[in-house]
């Protein structure tokens, strides 16, 4: 029997398809030598930087609720990640095995994060949740700030200063505070990012089309009417906002390996926002909105360095974040670019008939040329 | 003594927050939007400021008119041109917006500025001696303290004077009750929310030169930080509640002086605890009224 396919599970396909498609593309680019190293090297934080959009998409887009600190979650995955990474260094010796067990390690400590975050906050709503999660980055970001991380032989060490962070010689410090993460084998590689993207994307993707994830958006539409036909809110907001953060825990650990030193101030504010601006210019909501605009936000601007672009990129990027809000909610706005439209419209109509004019003109005009010739010209 | 010592530093940084949680609390309460960029405006007065008494050689006080008159006139552009259009959008939009619009400043001002941080000359002087000795080498106020406090009492008196006995004041209580019924009573309501957002700019500029003059240090993320300070001080005592406002950004600027004094690295941390307990305790804020949902 022919199962039919609704248009949610297709769209999921497509998505699946585009990832699969720009992953195979980029191997044979890579395989013929056609990829510069600063391009290959900006491959893993694509990745991460997908999943990251993808994540913060379940939270604002799906759950509706605007989360400023998903960097936070980011840097909760990649320290500890790296930490996982390093002590298993002798008791799982495969490379690929120990990248995928730290990246568990960080999405269990980005859903721990997410949970502690979670619990008390998603009992606020609209612009104190923003706020609070803002906060929770900077707490986070902080604590590492001061965290130091160590084993050596009497086993694992940490410190909340430098003077009581007491390593017997011989031991590896991992995390030294300000300095952050130090000495860490890069293990990340862009199949990795890749697969993370496809257990992302079916990670979110089934959620949001499941029972809970119409429940989570049924939240996000009418919250007291979701409550009253009995939809525990609780309970489907921390289901999303912690798969966000486990996904968010998973790219950051993925991120962290990618480089051999890490600070906790990468994941700061600014990373959250660049996140969110990833989300709200693919569309909010829209995974596949969310994957293409990472991965060309991200990649575009470092392509464009040779032109000197680099210190207007932020300006851009805040230019275009207001022009799409007042795009997208403004009546007067919309009217005027659906005008706008009409009239590129018309002007495009205006050139397709010109051009066609012109075409059957140089038509004609081969034609006769052709002719008097009597050679064969392709007119 | 150093306890009063510290109590008085973190009085002064209080008023300095106060002055902006102000900007945003009236903000907050009439336009029910959290307005990200007010930081980044008292980072534009401070700058203003700057150049008047660097480069012009104006005298600090024509200085400090000129940052408080472009930030009231960049107040009221920003409302006109981003927050306007959204009136009746959801809340997610404009507070995107208003991120945007923060970036847009912040990244205005490096490249119009650089991003290299400048030495704010105070407008009063900061000299180890230019201090108020209460008890002789024990407790002293400096100045640029004295100055804070004082502007902050001035500025809540004129603003409670405002809000309670003009025309405009009683228009903004009424919009910030109830939009749609302020209209039909024939309040004009983009007036009401223009001339808050100029009051709030305009507080951010004096807030602005306070704040360098006790922290001469000047970039354009200086105003970003101060401004989540403040914000959390505005939740803290209740966000659209002016005493509030007062008591919140005091009781923050105190904390975060004694959580200094035992970890500078945390003291971030331990402002933003205090606000994540005080939510979760009153949701409503110290002095705010939790008004429950209408459906």
């Amino acid at each position: 029997m022919k199962k039919k396919l609704n248009k949610n599970s297709l769209n999921g396909f497509i998505n699946y398809g585009i990832v699969i498609a720009a992953f195979i593309i980029i191997q044979i680019f890579i395989g013929k030598g056609m990829l510069s190293n600063s391009l290959q090297s900006l491959l893993v934080p694509a990745c991460c930087y997908i999943v990251m959009a993808v994540s913060l998409n379940l939270t604002v887009g799906i759950l509706g609720e605007l989360s400023l600190g998903h960097a936070g979650f980011m840097s909760l995955g990649a320290f500890s990640g790296i930490t996982a990474s390093i002590l298993l260094q002798n008791s799982i010796p495969m490379a690929p095995m120990r990248l995928a067990v730290s990246m568990a390690a960080g999405a269990a400590a980005g859903a721990l994060g997410g949970v502690i975050v979670g619990v008390p906050v998603l009992r606020l709503q609209g612009d104190y949740l923003a706020i609070v999660t803002l906060a929770f980055g900077q707490i986070i970001k902080n604590i590492i700030m001061v965290l130091y991380v160590g084993v050596d032989e009497n086993g694992f060490h940490i410190a909340a200063s430098s003077e009581r962070f007491d390593l017997a010689a011989g031991g590896t410090a991992i995390i030294k505070g300000p300095m952050g993460a130090v000495g860490v084998s890069k293990l990340a590689s862009f199949t990795a990012g890749f697969v993370l993207i496809l257990i992302t994307l079916l990670v979110v993707q089934n959620l949001v089309n499941s029972r809970s994830g119409r429940a989570i958006m049924a939240l996000r539409d009418n919250r007291i009417a979701a409550e009253s036909v009995g939809i525990n809110t609780t309970k489907y907001k921390l289901m999303a906002f912690v798969t966000s953060a486990a996904l968010a825990g998973a790219a950051g650990a993925l991120f962290g390996l990618n480089y051999s030193s890490t600070v906790a101030s990468k994941f700061d504010f600014n990373t959250s926002i660049l996140v969110l601006v990833f989300v709200v210019l693919g569309g909010l909501g829209s995974i596949r909105g969310s994957i293409i605009a990472a991965a060309l936000l991200y990649v575009l601007p470092e392509l464009l360095r040779s032109f000197d672009i680099a210190e207007y990129r932020m300006l851009i990027y805040a230019i275009v974040l207001i022009l799409v809000m007042l795009a997208t909610n403004n009546e007067q706005f919309t009217a005027l670019m659906g005008r706008v439209g009409g009239w590129f419209k018309a002007v495009g109509g205006w050139f397709k008939a010109a051009g066609a004019r012109v075409v059957g003109w140089l038509k004609s005009l081969g034609r006769t040329q052709s002719k008097g010739k009597g050679g064969t010209t392709n007119g | 003594m150093s306890f009063l010592n510290n109590v008085i530093t973190g009085i002064s940084l209080g008023s300095i927050y106060a002055i902006i949680a102000l900007g945003y609390t009236m903000v907050y309460g009439i336009a029910k939007m959290l307005n990200f960029a007010h930081g980044d405006i008292i980072m534009v007065g401070a700058y203003m400021c700057f150049f008047a008494m660097g480069s012009f050689n104006l005298p600090p006080a024509a200085g400090v008119l000129l940052a408080v008159v472009v930030c009231t006139v960049l107040g009221i552009v920003i409302e006109r041109l981003a927050y306007k259009p959204l009136r009746s959008a959801p809340s997610l939009a404009v507070l995107i917006t208003a991120i945007g619009v923060s970036y847009l400043l912040q990244n205005g001002a490096q490249i119009l500025w650089g991003a290299a941080t400048k030495t704010f000359t105070p407008i009063v002087s900061t000299a180890p001696e230019a201090r108020l000795v209460l008890v002789p080498g024990q407790l002293s106020i400096s100045y640029v303290a004295i100055l804070s406090i004082v502007c902050c009492i001035v500025v809540m008196i004129a603003l409670t004077l405002f809000t309670g006995q003009t025309k405009m004041g009683k228009a903004m209580r009424a919009c910030s009750e109830d939009k749609g019924a302020a209209q039909l009573m024939g309040i004009d309501v983009n007036t009401t929310i223009s001339v808050t957002f100029a009051i709030g700019s305009a507080l951010a500029a004096i807030a602005g030169v306070l704040m360098c003059s006790a922290y001469p240090v000047l970039s354009p993320t200086t105003g970003s930080l101060p401004g989540i300070r403040a914000f959390t001080a505005a939740v803290f005592g209740g966000i659209g509640s002016i005493p509030g406002a007062l008591l919140g950004g005091i009781l923050l600027g105190v904390i975060e002086t004694f959580a200094k004094t035992i970890s500078t690295e945390l003291s971030d941390a331990v402002v933003f605890a205090v606000l994540i307990i005080v939510l979760l305790v009153r949701p409503a804020g110290l002095l705010g009224k939790y008004v429950p949902e209408k459906v």
